[in-house]
């Protein structure tokens, strides 16, 4: 029977492939990077191991039962059994037991992960000792601010790693959900109330894999929903402060060097400055940011959230945006000759607060 | 009424299908219908692998993909899935329990026709403008920001054919609590006249909640209101809400008849009473009930806090104890039973495996943190394919060949079958069990395309491969079909010669008035107590009378016609002058139709003893 062989290797794959860990490192909720997805990875294999114990234990029972009780002639005729009422409190009992096993760790766990509490906290500022991030979705794109630091970033957030950094979400036009799989789980952005929840991020973790991890929008949003992707940079406590400090000392705009770059920052100026801002103050009301904050878009990981970072991207993206991410907001904004175009991909990888 | 005719023209058979209220020929017209939809659904899949087979694949566009993902789901489950299960507790429920027909056959046939007329208007949205696009789930944030009508065409086709949907279950309900044969008590109900039952009241209790999310998302959207809007004080979460206390019952509604299907089987082929049935009942009932009790655990992310997380995700581990039951009582049925692997066998024997992977994997989802990670990705995907593909999807591929004599006189060709078996089967397996780690690997659901170099290649390439093999398998079966009913070789009472319930102790496929005595039911598995006796049929509970039969009608034809008019008008009425007339040309039809009905009097028919007599003469006579 080769049936038979497949149904009792399968939980073993199962169990082999779990603990393998399989997937990319920056991606995947199998090789955990944080305190949350560590937490969730534990329960994963508490409930894994559990359930491939109760899948062995019907393996076998129907490997028996196929194996045995096949007709062998055409008149038997089996005993009629009602049921047997020590066999049913076994298979009754035992499962409750089992779920019992699984159900304590997961309700302390499911109040651990929402203790929010030190983000609530204010001091005599007014501010929270703790890092909070307000993530804001917006219709492909993604914004976050820093309240007590005053200043927001799009599309790549940046944070200390090694520390619990606390989260409110919010959409701004359709329900999104924010999802950072080998970070934690995710959480759903309403429209309606902010939600909040902590993540943290491991230091070792973040230097295998160049400090970089991915992102995901994990609620269906529209056409470019697959496409919404946003990059997370975990970076020690000490660069992160640097990268704070640089940010807050953008005031005005950054004035163009080259040339080119100066055209391009008043075609910007005419043309793109309505919907992106180039400082990062918070100071403007959500309504105004329209689009990406580009304060530091010369130091950005991808162009549009999927692309690689060069100025052939860029000029692409400039060009069409319909073609790379279908149902965004940009298209149609604005009218630009080829130009013009390089003009402004000059200006923006100028665009960088920190070298 | 013609009653006795032997050869129609096809304008006859036509009329006759269009105003029959037997529930034979309407369990047909479910199973014609639900297999169309079941094919554009599968279609629609096919779509979804192939986009998905490679990263950054152009096969389909970003837009067009959404659409056929939510018309995937959604037909599947309004359109093929219910359907199909109507089809067969339509076809052998009433003769399991021994009754003439249904409670209410004018129900009966209105029902299919307000779910038919549902579903072509959803289905027309490809035409009209595109088809909805924001899930099955049609969150509202989402489906009220949906441009065009594709909404539209999804929140009034489900209220038409969700109408039909209430009224089927309303009369099975009634139908098993009164229309039982003598001596057929409760607890001697066969599994799948319970399961039938219980669904049936899911059904109830369930889709009013759909009912008024549907429309809320209506008005909404063609008349101005703002229930889901939060600028205006209304709240996307209430739909979750409404969704969900529908949708997850709806998981029951699927899986309960499905479960009372291979009881049946299981029963049958292992030549065993069913091991612990009172036990079977109780956990039946105790799912459905429990069924309604955990809906949040669908909206653990949507930041309902750790009190309401906790609650449902320890409610839903309770699940898992009534189903276990089931499935350790299937296994000890064929404990120490002869078991045949005939075709419906084998499906059944493959769906206790299949259905405990998707089983465990919905313990898993339950312990809310661990879900955190699994929601919207695609382990989620991998775990309702299992459930609803090894279960409810086995269990309809197992009762087209186990009812398929019963309800045609022939057999479907055993060796084809098998071939179907085992090409779903292994199709199935390949293509959803490396979705669960492409989910932890970290792919979300609904995505149109993926980037490479994210480690997600080659599960979608070997999950793509495996959707190949269940088209093969599908194809395998319409061409079994089309072979077995040109063959047409008839068929006796009970050709499995494995029959334990009384709709094997009646001609294949019955008469159309079905028992000509109801029969005198003296245990559990009725026609198997019989048979141990020496007899060959049941004993007659009545003396052979006259039988009183409704007349067919073609009133449910046009109420649904009506509702399906009126639909097209309430769409219509902000774009196009002429809209507003078409609403109420519409309901003028539907409620002049009912009005006929109200006063017309039809007292039906009776078949006199005489009659019946003579057709003991020539057997097999169709209606």
């Amino acid at each position: 029977m080769k049936r038979l062989g497949k149904w009792g290797l399968l939980p073993l794959f199962a169990a082999i492939a779990l603990l393998s860990g399989c997937g990319e490192p920056f991606l995947s909720t199998l090789q955990p990077a944080g305190e949350v997805a560590q937490r969730q990875f534990d329960l994963m294999v508490l409930s894994t191991s559990i359930m491939v114990g109760v899948i062995v234990v019907v393996a076998i029972i129907f490997i028996i039962v196929m194996i045995r009780f096949r007709r062998k002639s055409e008149n038997e005729i089996p005993k009629q059994v009602e049921g047997s009422h020590t066999l049913e409190i076994i298979w009754t009992v035992i499962p409750i037991l089992l779920l019992l096993v699984l159900a304590v760790p997961t309700v302390s766990a499911t109040f651990q992960l929402a203790d929010v509490s030190p983000a609530e906290e204010k001091n005599d500022e007014g501010k929270t000792d703790a890092l909070v991030v307000n993530v804001r979705a917006n219709l492909y794109w993604w914004e976050f601010e820093y309240p007590n630091e005053e200043i927001l970033t799009s599309q790549d957030l940046v944070v200390p790693t090694d520390e619990k950094v606390y989260f409110n979400l919010i959409a701004s036009d359709v329900k999104h959900s924010f999802w950072i799989p080998a970070i934690g789980g995710k959480l759903d952005t309403n429209t309606d109330n902010v939600n909040k929840f902590w993540l943290e991020f491991d230091g070792e973790k973040a230097d295998e894999v160049g400090n970089i991890f991915y992102g995901k929008c994990a609620e269906l949003c529209g056409p470019s929903h697959a496409l919404m992707d946003f990059k997370v940079k975990a970076l020690p406590r000490a660069e992160f402060d640097q990268w704070v400090a640089s940010m807050q000392a953008v005031k005005e705009p950054v004035q163009a060097e080259t040339a080119e770059a100066q055209a391009g920052q008043e075609i910007f100026n005419n043309s793109c400055i309505g919907c992106h801002a180039v400082t990062p103050a918070n100071t403007t009301p959500e309504q105004a940011r329209m689009g990406p904050n580009l304060t530091d878009f010369g130091n950005r990981t991808l162009v549009a959230g999927i692309l690689e970072h060069n100025e052939g991207n860029i000029k692409t993206w400039l060009k069409d945006p319909e073609s790379i991410k279908p149902g965004n907001k940009m298209t149609g904004k604005y009218n630009l000759s080829d130009e013009e175009i390089d003009a402004v991909t000059e200006y923006l990888m100028g665009l960088k607060v920190q070298e | 009424m013609s009653t006795n005719a032997q050869k129609k023209g096809f304008g006859a058979v036509l009329w006759d299908y269009l105003t029959t209220v037997d529930h034979k020929k309407i369990a047909i017209l479910y199973l014609i219908a639900g297999g169309i939809f079941f094919i554009l659904g599968g279609l629609e899949a096919m779509i979804i692998r192939i986009q998905l087979a490679i990263p950054d694949n152009n096969f389909v566009s970003a837009g067009f993909y959404n659409e056929v993902l939510t018309m995937h789901g959604t037909t599947m489950i309004f359109l093929a899935a219910m359907p199909l299960l109507f089809a067969f507790m339509n076809a052998v429920v009433p003769l399991q329990i021994g009754a003439r027909d249904v409670a209410f056959p004018f129900l009966n046939s209105l029902g299919f026709w307000l779910f038919f007329f549902g579903g072509v208007f959803l289905n027309l949205s490809w035409f009209l403008g595109g088809a909805p696009d924001a899930g099955w789930t049609s969150y509202a944030s989402l489906s009220l920001a949906s441009e065009g009508h594709g909404i539209d065409f999804y929140s009034l086709g489900l209220q038409i054919s969700g109408f039909g949907t209430l009224i089927a279950g309303i009369n099975f309900l009634v139908t098993i609590i009164n229309m039982r044969a003598p001596g057929m008590t409760y607890m001697r109900m066969p599994l799948f006249t319970w399961t039938t039952f219980v669904a049936s009241a899911l059904i109830l209790f369930a889709f009013p909640a759909l009912t008024v999310g549907i429309f809320f998302l209506t008005f909404d959207r063609l008349f101005g209101s703002n229930f889901f809007d939060p600028t205006m004080g209304g709240n996307t979460v209430i739909w979750e809400h409404l969704f969900w206390i529908f949708g997850h019952p709806e998981v029951y509604i699927l899986i309960l008849p499905a479960f009372g299907i291979f009881s049946d089987i299981i029963s049958t082929f292992s030549r065993k009473r069913l091991f612990g049935y009172s036990s079977m009942v109780f956990a039946t009932v105790l799912i459905g009930f429990l069924g309604f009790m955990v809906w949040a655990h669908h909206m653990f992310t949507t930041g309902l806090g750790p009190i309401a997380n906790a609650i449902f995700a320890v409610a839903t581990m309770a699940i898992a104890v009534p189903t276990g039951i089931k499935i350790f009582n299937w296994l000890f049925t064929m404990w120490g039973g002869s078991i045949k692997f005939t075709t419906p066998m084998l499906y059944a024997v493959a769906f206790v495996p299949s259905f405990v992977m998707g089983g465990v994997t919905g313990v898993m989802l339950a312990a809310a943190p661990a879900d955190y990670q699994y929601h919207d990705s695609y382990f989620v995907v991998a775990h309702f394919h299992y459930v609803i593909i090894g279960g409810v999807v086995l269990s309809l591929l197992a009762a087209t060949h186990f009812y398929w004599p019963k309800m045609f006189g022939t057999m479907l060709n055993e060796f084809l079958g098998k071939i179907t078996f085992w090409l779903f089967l292994i199709g199935f397996h390949l293509t959803f069990f490396i979705q669960h780690f492409l989910g932890l690997m970290g792919m979300p659901r609904r995505i149109f395309t993926f980037l490479p170099n994210q480690g997600l290649e080659i599960g979608n390439l070997v999950s793509s491969i495996g959707a190949f093999f269940m088209a093969v398998a599908t194809i395998i079966l319409l061409i079994n079909i089309v072979i077995t009913s040109v063959k047409n070789v008839k068929v006796g009472n009970d050709p499995w010669g494995d029959g334990r319930t009384l709709e094997w102790a009646i001609a294949s496929p019955p008469p159309y008035y079905n028992f000509k005595q109801l029969p005198l039911v003296r245990g559990l598995d009725p026609y198997w107590i019989e048979k141990m006796e020496g007899k060959k049929e049941m004993t007659p509970a009545e003396p052979l009378g006259d039988i009183h039969m409704p007349n067919g009608s073609f009133i449910p034809f046009m109420i649904s016609l009506g509702l399906f008019i009126a639909a097209f008008g309430a769409m219509y009425r902000l774009d196009y002058g002429w809209g507003l007339p078409v609403l109420i040309i519409g309901l003028v039809i539907t409620f002049g139709s009912m009005f006929v009905r109200s006063i017309k009097d039809d007292h039906g028919y009776h078949i006199h003893k005489e009659e019946l007599m003579d057709d003991d003469d020539n057997k097999g006579v169709k209606a």
